[in-house]
């Protein structure tokens, strides 16, 4: 049994993510998932939502069929996965290779007070993500499960799906630029076709 | 002389199409629709245009945010009642002005024979005003293909959201006996 106060560290989790990025690219979900990327440091192929819960997953996948030769990863809290629960069901269909979904799971919406979400109940992210045809799945709780996640990122041959266990803590907030129409120009150049 | 013409035309849904194809459009999202249901097959038969079936509408705002981040143009399919689902998630193409075409198959209006499509059908052009979404519309079948063609050249060189509201009569109104 796993306590509640050995869950992962969220910023570390991300620093270990990003720590061999290359050229991969990332789409953060509204709220703390996006100043962890930040705190790990801003970079333009970085595209954090600040708003349109529900959306990152879906950004990711529209990414990933437009760049087969890129490995996309979207970072995105239990709360805002929740709210976009469908977009699993039409990525599950889709399973573009080079697109990889993982989810900060603490349990709680961390933005708004700290409320308990579904996923601190009854409700397993991996289990959905499964059901829905994700052929490879990751329920990470340790070190050594996130270190093989972050490696198969970069040579998955279906979509993956991790949920990542992380303490119901708030780190200070690191903001990155919150400019959409900044964020959404500077992404293209940095990732140009020569 | 007028028959003759009539026959030589393609129907509009594949002139649509080629509208779509010639502004280089790359993937579309979709929520099947009736009045759709011709563009959906001719999308799914083209490799050069991959067709993404999604649960609810918003998921295809935000699959054409990331397509366009990835240098690629994307269109949405849906009906007038997955207008209202969009609402919040148009927050993302406006914040960031990401270019946006929607092609929206229009229910609860002409000859509906179901009152549950009128409360959303009836407002639909209302709703994406609001949301600062361009309405062009289209009655005629002989003006679809221009009118989307027109639609696609403001969308992505003004990187601004517009919806092409088909009208119930242009698309027929759904048979509920036979």
């Amino acid at each position: 049994m796993i306590t509640k106060d050995r869950r992962l560290d969220r910023r570390a989790v991300m620093r270990t993510l990003l720590e061999n990025r290359g050229e991969l690219l990332l789409v953060t979900g509204l709220g703390s998932t996006t100043w962890d990327a930040a705190a790990v440091g801003d970079d333009h192929r970085n595209f954090y939502l600040w708003g349109a819960m529900g959306a990152a997953a879906m950004v990711g996948l529209g990414l990933a069929i437009a760049r087969t030769d890129r490995r996309v990863l979207v970072v995105t809290g239990d709360g805002e996965m929740l709210m976009g629960l469908g977009a699993l069901a039409t990525i599950g269909v889709q399973r573009p290779p080079n697109l990889a979904i993982s989810v900060f799971d603490n349990g709680h919406y961390g933005e708004t007070g700290m409320q308990a979400s579904h996923t601190a109940e009854n409700v397993e992210l991996v289990a959905v993500a499964r059901a829905c045809g994700f052929k490879e799945t990751f329920d990470i709780i340790d070190e050594l499960g996130l270190r093989h996640f972050a490696a198969r990122i970069y040579n998955a041959s279906t979509t993956l799906f991790a949920r990542i266990a992380i303490r119901a803590d708030e780190p200070p907030r690191v903001l990155p630029p919150r400019d959409g129409v900044f964020l959404k120009t500077r992404f293209p150049r940095a990732i140009v076709v020569e | 002389m007028t028959e003759i013409a009539t026959a030589e035309r393609p129907d509009w849904r594949d002139e649509v199409f080629g509208a779509l194809k010639a502004a280089e459009i790359r993937q579309i999202g979709y929520v099947p629709d009736a009045g759709h249901a011709r563009l959906i097959e001719l999308c799914r038969d083209d490799p050069a245009v991959p067709a993404v079936s999604l649960t609810t509408e918003e998921e295809g705002v935000a699959l054409a945010a990331g397509a366009w981040l990835g240098g690629q143009r994307a269109a949405l399919l849906m009906q007038s009642s997955g207008v209202g689902n969009c609402i919040n998630m148009l927050s993302l193409t406006k914040t960031c002005r990401f270019p946006l075409l929607m092609l929206v198959a229009m229910r609860g209006e002409w000859a509906e024979f179901n009152p549950w499509q009128v409360p959303m059908g009836s407002k639909t052009q209302a709703a994406f005003e609001l949301c600062d979404v361009l309405i062009y519309r289209v009655e005629r079948a002989e003006e679809a293909a221009e009118t989307v063609a027109a639609a696609l050249d403001i969308t992505f060189n003004g990187d601004l959201a517009t919806a092409v509201l088909l009208s119930q009569r242009l698309i027929g109104a759904k048979r509920w006996t036979k």
